[in-house]
This record gives C-alpha cells, structure tokens and sequence, in this order.
C-alpha cells in the first residue's frame, strides 16, 4: 500500500523511468541466467562478421561493423574469468551503452542466448554474497528474485570498464614479453 | 536575418581585419614608406569602426575613432611613419581585439584593466596629435580632399553649412535585416542633423505594398565636422543597394538636387566618383555631360574635363585608380565562399561513407562478373574518388597565415629578450588540412619561443664567434611522400650534446654510461620532465616544454625530429598527415583478416623466397637487390592461429627515412580508406591506428608502421637480451 501511495505521488516521467529501471534483460551464460538493466541496451544483433584485433586480451574479442560505427565486442565469459564463449546458432552480441567519464560508448556483449525482458522489483533485489558467485563482487549489482531463483543483475558501468580493459591489454602485452623471456 | 548572426560576421571580420592589420603594421615597419600597407592598415580600422557603429558598439567607435584619425594624418605623411607609431598601432590593435573579444562576450576581460589599458593608449595617441591646429594648410595641397577644407572652411559659410544627405533606400534593406532609422541615429552621432525629411512618395497603394520592402527615402542635412568618408561608412552595409548622395557644404544644394533624380544611379560612375571627391561641382560635372551628349558619348567624362582643363590630370588618375580598387575588391570578393566548418565536415563524413557504399557496390559487381556492371561501377567509384579528392581539397588551407602569425610572436619576443632576431618563411603556399592547422598552432609557437629563447645567442656572442649579430629563425613547410613536413629551424648555437646527457642521467631518464648516438641525444629533450635552461625564463624553460609538443603531434598522428649542429644552428621537424579522415590504403592479408597500410608508405611488393621462409626464428632479413632488408612477420608478430599460406609475400614499407618489409599472406591492392577511430579501449595497442570498413562491411585494422615495427625491434632485443642473459646464467651455474 505503502508503495501505491509513493508511486501516485511520482511525476510521470519519473514513474516509468522507476519502471523502465525495473525491467532487466535476461540472457543465459554458460548455463547461468544473467540480467542487466534494459536502461543501457541499444540492440540486439546476430553474431557475425567479428574482426580480430591482435595484441588484446581474450575478454575482448574484436570488433564490429555496426552500420558504420565500429564497436568493440567483449566476451562475458572471458571477463568472468571463464573459458570463452563457445559459438552457436542462438550466441547473440547484445549493444550496451556505456558512460565513460561522460563520454558515451558502444559496447557489443557476446551471450550465449538472450532470454527475455523481466521486471524485478526493488524489494526483490538481494545484495551481493561475499563470495561464492564465482564473480567479481564489483561486478554484482544485485542477485534478482526471479520465480524462486536467483539472477545475477550485473554492473554494466563496472563490468565494462574501459579503463580496465584497456589496461589488461597492456598487462597482455608485458605477459607477451615474459612469455617470450621464458622461450628464451 | 537574424541579428546575432549579423554580429558574429562582424566579429569574425573584425578578426580577420585586425590580423590583415597585423601584417601591414609589421610590412610597415620594415618598409615605412609602403604607403599600401599604410592604406590597409587605415582601411581596416575604418571598416571595423563603421561597422561597430551599426551594432551600437560605442567603445569600439569612440576608440577606434582616435586611431584612424592618427592613421589618416599618417597616410597624408603629417605624422612621420616610424618605429613609435607601428608599435602604438599595434598596441591598439590588440586593445581592438580586445574590446571585440567583450563585444562577442567571448572571454571575460577585467573591464577596469581595459579602461587602464585604453587610458594608457588613448595618452600615447595624443602625443601624435597636432596640438589642434587647423588642417586647412594642409588639406590645401590635397585637392582629393577639397571637401573636407571646405568643410573646415567657416570663413566663407555657403547656404546653411551642413551636409546634404540624399538617401534612398533599397526595397530588400528590411530583409536584409537592416533598420533604416538605425542609420539615421548613427548619423546623429558624426553631428548635428538640422533637417530629415521623410520621402514616402514611392510607397505604392496598399493593396500591391510588400511591407517587408522598404519604399523610404531621407533628405537629410548634417552639421558637423565629420568628414565625406566617415559619414559614407554609417551606410557602409546598405551601400550596395540603395542610392547614397553625400554633398560637401556649400554646394550648390538647389541644383544638385533636381540633378539627382535625373542621374542614372551607378556607384561606379565616373563622374559620380569626381563629385563624390569634390573635384568638380556638379554643375560642371552637368556641362561636361552635355558635351559628352552632343559629341555622341564618344570621350570619356574625364577625358572631357581634362580637355577643358576642368580638374588636374592626376586627379583623374586618383579617382580612376578608386574605382579600380572598388572593382579589384568586388572581384576578391566574389571568390570566396564562407562556409561553416561543420557543414563541411559533414560533408566529408558523407563522401566517407559514400566510399564504403561505393566499394561495396564494386565487390558485389565483381562476385557478379557482370562487365557492364563492373564497368558502371569502375566509372562510379573514380568519379567518387574525384568527389572526395576535391571534398577534401576544400578543408585545405595553406600554412602561410599559420606562419604569418609568428611575424608578430617573433617581433615581440625579439624585443623581450633583445635579441635581434628576424623571421624567414618559405613554403607558405604548401596546404594542409584545416584540422590539421588549427592544432599545430600551439606547438609551432613554443617551438619557436624556444628556438629564439634558447637557439638564438645574444647578438654580442654571436658576434663574439664571427656570425651575423641578427639571428635567423626559419619557418618551412613542404610535401613529402603523402605528409606534410613543417620546420623550425634557427642558426644558434646548436644543442649541447652532453649537456642533455648529463641532465638525462641526473633525471634518471638515461642509465649512467650509456652509449647513445648524437641523434638519440637530441631526441632526449622529448622526454617528459626534460629541460636543460639553466635559468627558468618568462618565455621556457620550466621543463613542461617538449614533452607537450611531442604529444600534441603525436596526437595528430605525426611525428618530430631534432637536427642539430653545434655553432650552426637546430632544426625540429614535425611531419604530419595531410588529412586526418581519410588516406589511400594498401590492403592486406594475415590468415583470415585484412589489414591496411597507407599507401604512401609502400614502396613495392616482391615474393618471400623460400630462403626467408625456411628459419624465420634465427633471422628476419632478406637480400633485395643487395640490399639487407629487415622484415616484420605479422602472423608472428600478431599470433595468428594456423598455418602460414603457400606463398608469402613482403610488403616493402619506408618511414622516416628507413626501410623494412612486412611479410603478409595475401596482397588485396589499393583501397580508399575512410579513417575510423578504435575507441579507448583499443588506445594502448601498439602497431595499430585506427579502424575502417571494408566493401564487404567487415572491419578492418588499419597499421601504424613505424610504431609496429618499432615494437618488433623492441621485443627482438629484449628477446637477444633474455636470451644472453640465460646464456650468461646457464655458464654461471655450469661453473658452479
């Protein structure tokens, strides 16, 4: 009841942005059911026609074409700390917007599948375990109610860093050069 | 018309003026008789005064108003044109710009350091004035002028003294976005206006009036002591379509103005010219136009009052040589087209994309092997590389008004060290893109405050070791192979080599003992954190200086290179890109991707021989026509999966003045490449620019080569070095 009150006293605007904020996108990785915020979801596209850039780390797969943008494309599972993606009919590249101190990115997901659009209300929002998702804590925003089970909400912001990611490029690099110390 | 637009094309021209100005002050004070520069530098106050007027900007009028009256008494040669007055005028010219810069309420000037300022410059303009003594004496001997010693001349005051102002205004003045009564309000402000009538005679009925045209004329009389020119500036804007009569006072105003109906208006008349500088009265001017009826219009106007040895021959000569000028400035005019600089990159955005579609629809017609089909779109895509060639030729502009500006920076920094120091340009037609320039400003003025700061000895050293007192800075410009290289060059003292060396060690920059070439010395002052002045100066010296050049044409996708030679003097050479959205690739092929290099690196395609293939791993070099050439495996160097193709191929490449060969796996010919940026997360990758897309839609990586194959060398040595390393360990342990 409490909630209806609150929910009247919003403006409009304000009331189907908390909606919007409500509504996740579901999709499955590595058997896992994942979710992130429909907020930042531009698209979603067929895999295909990926462009290796050499030299990256194996989180960040290429690049793509997107009508004449191009756009990085990450591996999920990479970043997770997981083996990659495997390829199948159903992998999809989900377009996420990212906010980058203030400048705006594109940035492809690989997915195994996506599922569907749910909303999960706030109060069915749990925090993060300590351990035991077998993730990064930072990753987490949240472990979302879904039917009895558990959803992973991720933090796209912290997920995507780009920051982060450039710089395990680097780190890639500097492996490269002890790799190569070690053949020597 | 929107009004604000109107001022901001104000504020531009006036920029524009001002800096014209620049350079006629600085031609002035090098060649004081020019009497050209004397006359652009008066125009282009005039201008800006008589178009502040019309947007109300007071401060400029008023002050602009005490610099062009010094100016016209320096253009008649009352006041001598020396060293005291251009460095004045220029003074006044940055207080112009900066008063234009409050106008555009662009930077927030300190309004009371302005006023001090203009106080300051208003004492020094006074000390220029003739104590108010009257002109007379000297107009006399300047019968262009014979108007103006009219008007000063109250001693024979004719009819009612003022000025006739017969003013008829254009139909389109109200779209033009002009206020007819604002004119008149200006001219309230040259003096007393004694009598305006109002002409409403032309205004049709009201069923065929437009009342956004304009049906008004103004007979206006002017008192005051505003000169001929001054009053035609206030219509400076509404000149070109509307009928202007100024008559000087004391003419014969009865005469004129029946007169005045019956001329057929043309600004470019002759005798309108002559009236206009009261060479001749219009009742002369009436006679001679009868006899020119008579003699059936066969001599010119002039040619008749000469022959009546009406006016002095050169008089004629003045006003022909006016309207030239007039004619000369329209025709200057007319070629140029501004244009706002987003429009036009938009514009090269779409021939960007309009080369992918166009390389598309040349991959379909090829998989097609239609001829007819292969051959339209043949035909489309030159005619598209055409469209971009010459889309891109409109954001170039020559570099010479980049170097023109360093006139100013090197006189006024010449002054501050004093140092004679003098600027020699070359290369000043050589264009770049437009990009490009607006950002090499910055590290070209700090090169060249360094070069004169440090670079260039005092006079009293150079004279000391038998070089000219006067230093010498150089500015160059030119192409090379698809770049542009700009130099700085200046005939100092050099670079002191172990001076650099010894500062890089004391900065860690440099481990103690290491053997390093001179070249590789020289670079060190790149470094960050580098800085070899033993005394910190206003000008550099605080050590953020190089470090900050190198960046910023790093940024741009360039390069720099130091030259030096002790007692000869040091050269930096930037070599740029000549545009930064779209370059002539080369494509290529690694397993399953496709690169590009820029074509003007490459310098041919020749087969891996067999022998090159077989121990990549003990040595990459092959023998071309004698020559060793070292090469880069990309496969290798970029870890692709899988075997190697039958044949292999080396793209031979030349930068900076060096050559290597790339090995590919497949040669894809040429391919307009329209530059895509890679984003951040790709910004520390190595070897790697940027990105464009393919006529298949695939992406693909365009290479920096010498920052690729820099890091081959790189990780070649640290391999050697590893590798006698563990030999050395191995040997130690073995001992053991």
């Amino acid at each position: 009841m409490g909630a209806l009150i609150k929910a009247g006293a919003m403006p409009a605007a304000e009331q189907q942005a908390a909606a919007e904020q409500r509504q996740y996108l579901t999709f499955v990785l590595g058997g896992e059911m994942f979710a992130i915020g429909i907020l930042c979801v531009k698209e979603i596209i067929e895999y295909g026609q990926l462009t290796v850039v050499p030299m990256m780390p194996e989180s960040v797969r290429g690049v793509i074409n997107l009508r004449g943008a191009v756009v990085p494309v990450v591996d999920l599972a990479c970043r997770f700390g997981r083996r990659p993606a495997e390829l199948t009919r159903r992998t999809c590249i989900v377009i996420v917007e990212v906010d980058n101190d203030g400048e705006r990115q594109d940035i492809g997901v690989i997915v195994d599948a996506v599922s569907e659009v749910l909303e999960i209300l706030a109060a069915q929002i749990e925090p993060a375990p300590a351990f035991g998702a077998r993730l990064r804590t930072d990753f987490i925003h949240g472990m979302g109610k879904v039917e009895g089970k558990f959803v992973i909400i991720l933090d796209v912001s912290a997920v995507l860093a780009l920051d982060d990611l450039a710089l395990i490029g680097q780190m890639v690099a500097q492996d490269d050069s002890a790799e190569l110390s070690q053949a020597a | 018309m929107n009004l604000d637009a109107a001022l901001q094309t104000y504020i531009v021209e006036s920029r524009e003026l001002l800096q014209s100005m620049e350079e006629s002050l600085l031609r002035l004070e090098r060649q004081p008789d020019d009497a050209d520069a004397i006359n652009a530098t008066f125009r282009a106050i005039h201008t800006i005064k008589g178009s502040a007027g019309l947007f109300g900007l007071d401060d400029i009028v008023r002050f602009t108003h005490v610099v062009e009256s010094l100016l016209d008494r320096a253009r008649d040669r009352q006041v001598p044109v020396d060293d005291r007055l251009t460095a004045l005028m220029l003074d006044c010219g940055d207080h112009i710009g900066h008063l234009v810069d409050t106008a555009a309420g662009e930077q927030p000037v300190d309004p009371l350091a302005l006023e001090t300022r203009q106080a300051a410059l208003l004492e020094r303009l006074e000390t220029f004035s003739p104590s108010s003594v009257p002109r007379v004496t000297d107009m006399a001997s300047l019968p262009i002028e014979r108007d103006v010693v009219v008007a000063r001349d109250e001693a024979v005051p004719v009819g009612n003294g003022a000025w006739h102002i017969s003013l008829r205004f254009g139909r389109d003045v109200l779209r033009n976005g002009m206020d007819p009564a604002s004119f008149l309000r200006y001219l309230a402000t040259l003096g007393d206006v004694i009598s305006t009538t109002t002409l409403a005679d032309a205004i049709p009925d009201a069923a065929d009036m437009d009342p956004e045209s304009c049906y008004l004329g103004f007979e206006i009389d002017l008192r005051g002591a505003a000169s001929k020119e001054t009053i035609e500036s206030a219509f400076e804007f509404v000149r070109e379509d509307c009928q202007i009569h100024i008559l000087p006072p004391n003419s014969m105003v009865g005469a004129f103005v029946g007169l005045i109906a019956e001329l057929p208006e043309s600004i470019e008349r002759i005798g309108e010219i002559l009236v206009a500088s009261g060479a001749v009265t219009h009742a002369e001017l009436v006679q001679a136009l009868a006899e020119q009826e008579a003699s059936g219009g066969e001599p010119k106007v002039g040619e008749i009052l000469i022959e009546e040895q009406v006016i002095q021959q050169t008089i004629v000569q003045a006003a022909l040589d006016k309207q030239k000028q007039v004619k000369e400035h329209k025709a200057a005019d007319g070629k140029l087209v501004r244009v706002q600089a987003d429009k036009l990159d938009a514009l090269i955005n779409l021939v960007g994309e309009l080369v992918i579609a166009g390389a598309g629809a040349g991959v379909l017609a090829r998989r097609h092997g239609d001829g007819a089909l292969q051959e339209a779109t043949a035909l489309m895509s030159r005619l598209v590389e055409e469209i971009r060639d010459g889309a891109l030729r409109l954001r170039m502009v020559q570099i010479g008004d980049t170097f023109n500006r360093f006139q100013r920076v090197v006189r006024d920094v010449s002054r501050e060290l004093g140092k004679d120091i003098e600027l020699v340009i070359t290369g000043a037609d050589t264009e770049l893109d437009k990009t490009v320039v607006e950002k090499i400003g910055d590290p070209l003025t700090h090169l060249v405050r360094n070069a004169m700061d440090h670079g260039i000895e005092s006079a009293e050293r150079r004279q000391a070791v038998g070089k000219l007192a006067k230093g010498r800075l150089m500015l160059n410009a030119y192409h090379d192979s698809g770049s542009i290289v700009i130099e700085v060059g200046d005939d100092g003292g050099g670079l002191n080599r172990d001076k650099i060396l010894g500062k890089a060690v004391e900065r860690g920059i440099v481990a103690a003992g290491a053997s390093l070439s001179d070249h590789e010395i020289y670079q060190l002052i790149f470094e960050a954190g580098f800085s070899t002045a033993d005394q910190v100066s206003d000008l550099s010296g605080r050590g953020v200086g190089m470090d900050v050049v190198r960046r910023n044409i790093e940024a741009l996708r360039g390069t720099v290179e130091l030259d030096s030679m002790p007692g000869v003097g040091t050269t930096v050479r930037i070599r740029l890109p000549l545009t930064l959205a779209i370059i002539d690739g080369f494509l290529v092929g690694v397993g399953e991707a496709a690169y590009v290099l820029p074509l003007e690196m490459v310098l041919e395609c020749v087969e891996l021989p067999e022998a090159g293939r077989e121990a990549p791993v003990h040595r990459a070099y092959v023998n071309l026509r004698g020559e060793v050439l070292p090469f880069v495996r990309l496969r290798d160097h970029f870890e692709v999966q899988g075997q190697a193709e039958r044949r292999e191929n080396i793209v031979v490449v030349h930068y900076g003045g060096r050559k290597a060969g790339l090995v590919v796996d497949r040669l894809m010919g040429e391919f307009q490449t329209v530059i895509k940026p890679l984003g951040k997360m790709f910004s520390r990758v190595q070897g790697i620019s940027g990105s464009t897309i393919l006529g298949t839609g695939e992406v693909a990586l365009i290479l920096d080569v010498p920052s690729l194959i820099q890091q081959a060398a790189v990780r070649e040595s640290a391999h050697i070095g590893l590798f006698a390393q563990g030999m050395a360990d191995r040997a130690s342990v073995s001992v053991q």
